[in-house]
């Protein structure tokens, strides 16, 4: 597989603050990527050094094989929809989209017309006057009908109800489908995104902590719930990533358990459940205090 | 679609109950990837690969250029393999429960054979 991202050694400093440390990682073409990670992880830093838009400290970022930094070539190819994006003040809806085919060369104003729509967006009037919502549907519109062969959306449904959410997952997977595209997706709606994800990074403090494939990291974790004494039993040499006590009931994390480890749990009356991608998260970005007690 | 298995097994899953109940007879194209895809709302390379699963065991098979079909024989090799793990899926978790209520297994098939005849 060929990369369409390919990262190294990538590092963006702010004075002090390290935004992106030291990161490296590469996303195959025509794969739909989630870039996951708490406020203030280094996301936005990350996506807008990708685009061009921000200049590296120090490492190397490779975008369809060349720097992105000032490369027409690889800047015609990529769309970044932006958690806010600003418009000229006169600005209707219509001027946005007639714009569009502009910067977007696979532009399909067809498919636009359609979102336009699907996400009853009113095209006459201004930018300015649109709520939270409509205005996050202009970015969601945009990004889909611009079929860019690399497309970022950050955070791109601030403010949209559950229908329009799921409108996008939609009508993304179905254009996906037909067009086949590498799309970064950064969220914290985790759970609704989880699905539709093939590999997922998760950024922490400026550092990848997590980079797999949705598949592997579904499955990888379990929790264990049960008597504290079996639980604790169970979880010796073993690695816990998270731990939860209440009365005499335990709650542990661990990592993949092998049908012998589940038949083991289940001879001690331990009861095993999955751990969402959120939850796992979640728990991995979470506070360092990974032993929390709640006195019963 | 559930959190404790991987996707594409869930996906392997539903085609081989879709089988099993007849929706899909021997010989019958099962829907494209992109129709799994947008139908369970996740990533159609996942559905790909769950569909691949079953070509690999030979549940499914492929016509280039046309889509995939069940196999002659589909049902029946699902409905072995399904008995084999019956004891061990739910006959087993049945057990350690009704030990933990106190049932004996005397009792459980008491019991079993009661409500299968409601």
């Amino acid at each position: 597989m060929t990369a369409a991202i390919e990262v190294t050694d990538l590092t963006r400093r702010f004075g002090s603050t390290r935004a992106v440390d030291n990161v490296s990682f590469r996303i195959e073409d025509g794969t739909i990527c989630g870039l996951l990670g708490r406020n203030g992880a280094g996301k936005t830093t990350l996506m807008q050094l990708l685009t061009g838009q921000d200049f590296a400290t120090s490492g190397d970022i490779r975008v369809f094989g060349e720097t992105p930094a000032e490369n027409a070539r690889v800047l015609q190819n990529v769309c970044f929809i932006k958690e806010s994006q600003k418009y000229p003040d006169d600005f209707r809806v219509k001027h946005v989209m007639k714009s569009a085919p502009w910067f977007f060369q696979n532009w399909d104003a067809d498919f636009a017309e359609t979102l336009i729509d699907d996400f009853r967006l009113p095209l006459d009037r201004k930018v300015k006057k649109l709520s939270r919502g409509q205005l996050s549907s202009v970015g969601v519109i945009i990004g889909l009908a611009s079929r860019a062969p690399l497309t970022f959306f950050d955070e791109p449904y601030l403010g949209l109800d559950a229908v329009a959410r799921h409108l996008f997952y939609d009508r993304l997977l179905a254009d996906y489908s037909l067009h086949p595209r590498t799309v970064v997706l950064s969220t914290h709606l985790i759970d609704e995104v989880s699905n539709l994800l093939e590999h997922v990074l998760v950024i922490d403090n400026g550092r990848i902590i997590i980079d797999d494939t949705a598949d592997n990291l579904r499955g990888t974790t379990t929790t264990v719930v049960g008597k504290a004494s079996a639980v604790d039993d169970f979880a010796h040499n073993r690695t816990v990533l998270h731990r939860e006590r209440i009365g005499g009931i335990s709650s542990v994390t661990l990592g993949a358990l092998s049908p012998a480890d589940k038949r083991e749990a289940a001879a001690a009356d331990l009861e095993l459940s999955p751990v969402s991608l959120q939850q796992l998260i979640v728990q991995k970005t979470g506070s360092p205090a990974s032993e929390t007690e709640i006195s019963a | 679609m559930d959190d404790s298995r991987p996707i594409f097994l869930q996906i392997a899953d539903h085609i081989e109950n879709d089988i099993l109940s007849g929706a899909l007879p021997a010989n019958a194209q099962v829907p494209s990837t992109n129709e799994y895809a947008a139908f369970y709302r996740i990533n159609p390379a996942t559905a790909g690969k769950g569909v691949n699963v079953l070509v690999d065991t030979g549940i499914l098979y492929k016509k280039r250029g046309i889509g995939m079909f069940v196999t002659e024989g589909a049902r029946d090799a699902i409905l072995a393999e399904r008995r084999k793990t019956f004891p061990s899926e739910y006959i087993r978790p049945l057990l350690n429960e009704a030990s933990n209520l106190g049932i004996s297994a005397e009792q459980l098939a008491t019991m079993i054979m009661k409500e299968g005849k409601r």
